[in-house]
């Protein structure tokens, strides 16, 4: 799979995401359309398609930084606890400052994605037993706790149903005017690109990368900003969308190895066209409804991801 | 104090907490009053000692203490059949099928999704029990992102009912169902007594089993199948506890400081009572029911899990 190829796809989905949905757009339009159209296309379909795009591709580099940072093939967002701890950030930002504005909520978010991540690593650090297949479980399981006390505090507020609806991960939310916030993640890629060698190298234990030379300290710390950066404005904006940092590096570095200058690219952009792709056939299969992108990624990545593991076992 | 004296202790403290539930705070018709009492302790107990008999039996064998089986994906399931029946037919089929049908059909559905997910791993030889602990893990998302997706879907007033589901609850146990839920346990408990003699064995980790000669695949598999059917039947009874088991048996190790299982079954059943019956106190006579019980257990235990995690001079 070479790149062009997968630019190719992208475009190809990016253009049928965007004159697909229940008003009739058709691409022969393109050159005289009504206002009407003309409006939908700024105010829904663009802003979905960019919430897409971007959302699909950090995240994906949100699990390939992790797994580089903790030498561990399934370490992701979802199998840390990081989108968990994203989660009850919001919703302690919901309780305690009421009239809090997305960009507060945000930083709340993102203090306790953060504060997780370091605990997930911490975490790592005491495992003396380092089977690969026992450090996800040990991240799902923590994950799964965080959510347990979130679930403590949103039952208290009578905020159960609240919570469940909207931080599921669905693109039919998004219009201009409430997406911008996914644009953070942006920068964070470039940032991400420039250090690819360095998390590389840290990649290789502490040791060894202070021996090349390396700040590792700061060079992870940085990692894992990047990782609760991009996963707090992606679960604020679009909600959980889970596996989705698992599989797509873990599909990329079969074909592709393991360094991050050389997969960096790839992945984010197969995360974008997995990301399409999924919204695309969760708008058409039950048209003129849509499935929320939480259900259609769940369901192929929970099956891509037990997919991985029985090949990794058959090794 | 030895491990045997606290565990009369435990015992006593556990009779206590039973009477105080029983006979305080008694207003008008004592007679209904204590009936009704009695069924919930009876349901508190057992649920408590198969969850905790469970977690216990599955620790050693995955010689691990931070696991439980509650994550084999069974909670997950038992949410997805019921958003699912609610979702297609409605809160009225719930309240108005018979209530035993419902549970032995919750209960077969998740014996054989267990059942299913064993068979699909042993057939492959799979020797790495943490595995078989993750695919049940990615399959309880799943049904997890199913269920989810149908909640949001559903009228708020459904929900209510659905949310009631989604956390254990003493309060409305059903008379018929409770006598059938005994019944099975007591079965599978009779089942459990025929390998109850390896799990000191099995304790001592898979080689030194075998070199004991126990046949340790064979003891394994009937012991992970009783593991399902016991957090079935308590799930199907009053809803999901996920971290309770975690949550008393690690306090019977850290208690008892004893590897005798026969001592460490015992104190975590009865740990698992007193949590309950004095959790169950606190919720209906402090709190007057404003919270659920299995919402402070999973908030406890899921503490207390990071603490183990984190906790200085530990290894896992």
């Amino acid at each position: 799979m070479k790149k062009r190829y997968l630019l190719l796809v992208l475009i190809i989905l990016s253009l049928i995401s965007l004159f697909i949905g229940v008003s009739d757009i058709s691409v022969m339009d393109i050159f005289h359309l009504t206002d009407k159209q003309w409006q939908i296309l700024v105010v829904s379909r663009i802003p979905r398609l960019i919430s897409i795009i971007v959302s699909g591709a950090s995240l994906s580099i949100a699990g390939l930084i992790m797994q580089s940072l903790s030498r561990n093939k399934f370490v992701s967002p979802t199998t840390a606890g990081t989108m968990d701890f994203a989660r009850l950030g919001i919703l302690v930002a919901m309780i305690v400052f009421a009239g809090a504005g997305s960009l507060s909520k945000m930083f709340v978010a993102f203090v306790f994605a953060l504060a997780g991540t370091f605990l997930f690593m911490k975490i790592l650090e005491r495992i003396k037993f380092k089977d690969a297949i026992f450090i996800p479980l040990v991240g799902l399981m923590l994950g799964n706790i965080v959510s347990s006390i979130a679930t403590f505090f949103a039952y208290q507020n009578d905020l159960i149903q609240n919570i469940s609806s909207w931080l599921i991960g669905d693109f039919s939310i998004i219009l201009k005017g409430n997406y911008e916030l996914i644009f953070i993640s942006v920068p964070l890629l470039f940032i991400a690109y420039l250090y690819a060698n360095k998390f590389t190298i840290a990649g290789m234990g502490e040791d060894f990368s202070k021996g090349l030379g390396l700040n590792y300290r700061q060079v992870v710390n940085l990692g894992l900003i990047i990782v609760a950066l991009i996963t707090s404005s992606v679960v604020l904006t679009v909600g959980v969308i889970p596996f989705l940092g698992l599989i797509i590096p873990n599909v990329v570095s079969i074909y592709r190895g393991d360094h991050l200058k050389n997969s960096l690219a790839p992945t984010a952009i197969l995360g974008a066209i997995f990301v399409l792709f999924c919204d695309i056939l969760g708008r058409v299969i039950i048209y003129p409804y849509e499935i929320p992108i939480n259900l259609t990624v769940g369901v192929i990545g929970s099956a891509i991801f037990i997919y991985l593991l029985l090949r990794r076992q058959a090794q | 104090m030895n491990y045997k004296t606290k565990t009369w202790l435990l015992a006593a403290l556990s009779v206590i907490f039973i009477c105080l539930f029983l006979f305080t705070d008694i207003t008008g018709n004592w007679e209904y009053i204590l009936e009704r009492r009695t069924y919930k302790v009876a349901a508190i107990i057992l649920t408590g000692v198969s969850i905790a008999l469970a977690t216990v039996v599955f620790q050693t064998i995955t010689q691990n203490r931070i696991l439980t089986p509650s994550i084999l994906g069974l909670d997950s399931l038992y949410m997805l059949i019921n958003t699912f029946i609610i979702f297609v037919f409605g809160s009225t089929t719930l309240t108005s099928t018979d209530k035993n049908i419902q549970f032995i059909v919750i209960v077969a559905i998740m014996i054989l999704f267990s059942g299913l997910l064993y068979k699909l791993l042993f057939k492959r030889n799979e020797q790495n029990i943490y595995f078989l602990l993750l695919i049940g893990f990615i399959i309880g998302t799943f049904f997890d992102s199913f269920s989810s997706f149908m909640q949001v879907l559903i009228d708020p007033n459904e929900f209510q009912i659905v949310q009631d589901r989604m956390f254990a609850s003493f309060n409305n146990i059903n008379t018929d169902v409770l006598l059938l839920a005994t019944v099975l346990i007591i079965l599978t408990l009779l089942l459990f007594l025929r390998f109850f003699k390896y799990l000191d064995v099995l304790a001592l980790g898979r080689d030194h089993a075998i070199n004991l000669g126990v046949d340790f695949d064979y003891v394994v598999k009937r012991l992970l199948v009783i593991v399902a059917i016991l957090i079935s039947i308590s799930t199907a009874l009053v809803g999901p506890i996920t971290f309770l088991g975690l949550l008393v048996s690690n306090l019977a190790y850290e208690f008892l400081k004893t590897y005798r299982h026969f001592y460490l079954l015992l104190g975590a059943s009865l740990i698992s009572v007193v949590a309950l019956v004095g959790g169950q106190l606190v919720v209906e006579r402090i709190f007057t029911f404003s919270t659920t019980l299995s919402v402070i257990i999973n908030f406890i235990g899921g503490v207390y899990f990071i603490y183990l995690l984190l906790k200085e001079n530990r290894s896992w």
